[in-house]
């Protein structure tokens, strides 16, 4: 493969992940109303964090293996 | 409508993603060498990405809005549009047809057509798929730009502008790998996007049986049995007793059979990933892997319909009303999203809902470029050039396709009903094809006049079909009975385009196999290895593990699917 797919999606994930935690944290209860009184900014955020730096974690480690591009492994 | 507000925050968050999306368009320019690697990936890509990429590249405005609406016009029946047609068509693609896809080396599916009939019969697929992508992708553009100018109040030309610019930006980068890339984070956005929206909505009405329990009053509302908006075969004995308006015949045959089995199994738009994938066994798995999303789709493109039109009812008018007394079912998931999601999650929403979009119009344009350039432009027009003429093509496709959409887009604001026109014709053409690619690949005395005359009879059945029948409420036109008599009325629409489906279908299907007959074979035994299954060496899989085995893993699907059919009889 020519550039791992799972560094964008990591990244553009934590990115997404960051800025909705802290907006979360940041910002008063009243928006919350239509969400049923959840934060969900903060929760949903913390979703995305997780899976962002997942996908990072196995692209970084992927790399270091030598990368996903183990074509032709599979006929 | 009420319009939505969006804040800095959202803003942000629509920012950052097309930032990625054109990043990755330039990160992949310097890969782009040859015409193979612009219009076929350099058949390089793995099955996970290709299989992301097949189920994403149709996941358009069709499926986000429509299926969206038509969870709330026709509540869980809806779901037959995967449980019983896509998930099957995928499996059977999957392990059956992709062999000849993948093992003839075709680089579309109009060459394919070459390769096993004749040369007319490709002209003639090619040229109907380069028009109707060319449309598709326009009413794409056109959907999101009305779209976002009801529910934003965004300048319709501006939303217009913006979207072909950045699908034109990435595509001519990086082809049809960038187009693939961005359509795996795509899938990802929108997954991500759309769950908190259904787990907010489902919390909201009370869980799955709260949600039953509202759509009760729905369905004896609207005069129909107390379960017809969420059990999904119960009602399916007699057309009149569910909202959908057909009986089980007509939804197994011609949605699950036809429709579904040609859109998955023949359309050049889906079957392009798969042909990128990196091997045979990868190419197989493509449809396979893509099926097990798929199959849990309905919980987040149906669900928002179901649960606004349970709360619509219930609680007194969410949805906007339209100018003939109807709810407007389209609006179902926007108004969702704007009902539910605070400043924030909303910018994730609606990003993903743009995503979605362009995804659809990506998809139709990098088919477009292929089958303009391989199958128009080298075939007929330009032949014998060198591959960098074509490359420069692609790249000079991506243009004229994108500016061509544009107008499409226009002339959809202009003409409403030239869209709904064209709509039908390729309608007329897609069904029959089903019926030459089985007879094609399962059949090898299939000859090439047969499946060409079997193609145009197939879609001259469609077309006097629904010349001659109309759909409850219409008035005869472009919604049927133009031949002067009307000699049935079918509930609904879509019982009577499953009907159309069946016939072109049929029709397609008996005159091929009566011309094949008559006719001389035009294409010797050798010439058809690797085109027709029985002149094809069985592909030996036993040496890949398990999981990978595309017989196991279409086994392990269809099992799943009975399950999931029979949890929501």
């Amino acid at each position: 493969m020519k550039l791992d797919l799972r560094l964008p999606i990591g990244l553009m994930f934590t990115i997404f992940g960051a800025i909705l935690t802290v907006y979360g944290l940041v910002s008063g209860d009243t928006i919350y109303q239509r969400s049923l009184g959840i934060n969900v900014n903060l929760w949903w955020g913390l979703v995305l964090l997780v899976f962002g730096v997942t996908m990072l974690t196995f692209s970084l480690r992927g790399a270091g293996r030598g990368g996903p591009g183990k074509r032709g492994t599979s006929p | 409508m009420e319009r939505i507000h969006l804040g800095a925050i959202d803003y942000s968050l629509l920012i950052v993603y097309f930032a990625f999306v054109l990043g990755i368009g330039w990160g992949l320019r310097r890969f782009v060498k040859s015409s193979e690697d612009f219009f076929l990936s350099g058949r390089s890509i793995p099955a996970w990405i290709a299989g992301l990429a097949f189920l994403s590249a149709n996941l358009g405005a069709q499926e986000v809005i429509g299926m969206g609406a038509s969870g709330a016009k026709y509540g869980i029946m809806t779901s037959h549009f995967y449980w019983v047609g896509a998930i099957p068509a995928m499996v059977f693609v999957g392990i059956f047809m992709m062999p000849f896809y993948y093992g003839s080396r075709a680089r579309s599916v109009p060459e394919y057509l070459k390769l096993r009939f004749d040369e007319k019969t490709r002209g003639f697929n090619a040229m109907t798929f380069a028009v109707m992508t060319v449309f598709s992708s326009g009413i794409s553009m056109y959907a999101l730009a009305k779209l976002l100018e009801l529910v934003l109040g965004w300048n319709f030309h501006t939303s217009v502008l913006l979207s072909a610019v950045i699908v034109l930006s990435y595509i001519f980068l990086g082809g049809l790998t960038s187009a693939i890339y961005n359509e795996v984070l795509q899938f990802f956005l929108i997954v991500l996007g759309f769950l908190p929206l259904v787990l907010l909505g489902l919390k909201d009405v009370g869980g799955w049986s709260g949600l039953t329990a509202k759509l009760q009053t729905v369905a004896t509302n609207a005069g129909y049995a107390p379960g017809a908006w969420s059990d999904s075969w119960r009602h399916l004995d007699s057309a009149g007793a569910n909202p959908m308006g057909v009986e089980w015949f007509g939804m197994v045959m011609g949605l699950g059979f036809v429709l579904s089995f040609g859109y998955w199994c023949t359309d050049f738009l889906v079957v392009q990933r798969a042909m990128a994938a990196d091997s045979m066994a990868a190419a197989r798995r493509t449809p396979l892997l893509a099926a097990f999303p798929k199959m849990l789709f309905p919980a987040l493109v149906i669900l928002p319909g179901m649960i606004a039109i349970a709360l619509h009812v219930t609680g007194g008018g969410l949805l906007p009303i339209g100018s003939d007394g109807t709810p407007n079912y389209n609006l179902a998931v926007p108004v969702m999203l704007g009902h539910y999601l605070p400043s924030g999650l909303l910018g994730l929403g609606l990003t993903a809902l743009m995503a979605s979009f362009m995804s659809g119009m990506a998809g139709n344009v990098t088919a477009f470029n292929t089958v303009w350039t391989y199958d128009i432009y080298q075939s007929y027009i330009r032949p014998g050039q060198s591959d960098a003429h074509y490359l420069r093509m692609g790249h000079a496709a991506t243009v004229f396709g994108i500016l061509l959409s544009v107008v499409a887009a226009y002339a959809t604001t202009r003409f409403n009903n030239i869209m709904d026109m064209l709509q039908l014709v390729f309608a007329f053409v897609n069904a029959p094809l089903f019926a030459t690619f089985l007879l094609g690949m399962f059949w090898r005395r299939t000859t090439g006049h047969a499946a060409f005359f079997g193609l145009l009879t197939g879609t001259a059945a469609a077309a006097i079909h629904h010349g001659l029948v109309l759909p409850h409420g219409a008035t005869a036109g472009l919604k049927g009975g133009f031949l002067g008599t009307v000699l049935h009325t079918y509930p609904s629409e879509m019982a009577q385009n499953f009907w159309t489906a069946i016939f072109a279908w049929t029709a397609c299907f008996v005159m091929t196999i009566a011309i094949s007959l008559v006719t001389a074979r035009n294409k010797s035994d050798e010439d058809l290895k690797g085109l027709v299954y029985s002149l094809t060496p069985r592909l030996v899989d036993h040496d890949l593990p398990w999981h990978k085995r595309p017989a196991t893993l279409g086994v392990i699907v269809l099992a799943l699917t009975v399950v999931l059919n029979i949890i929501f009889w």
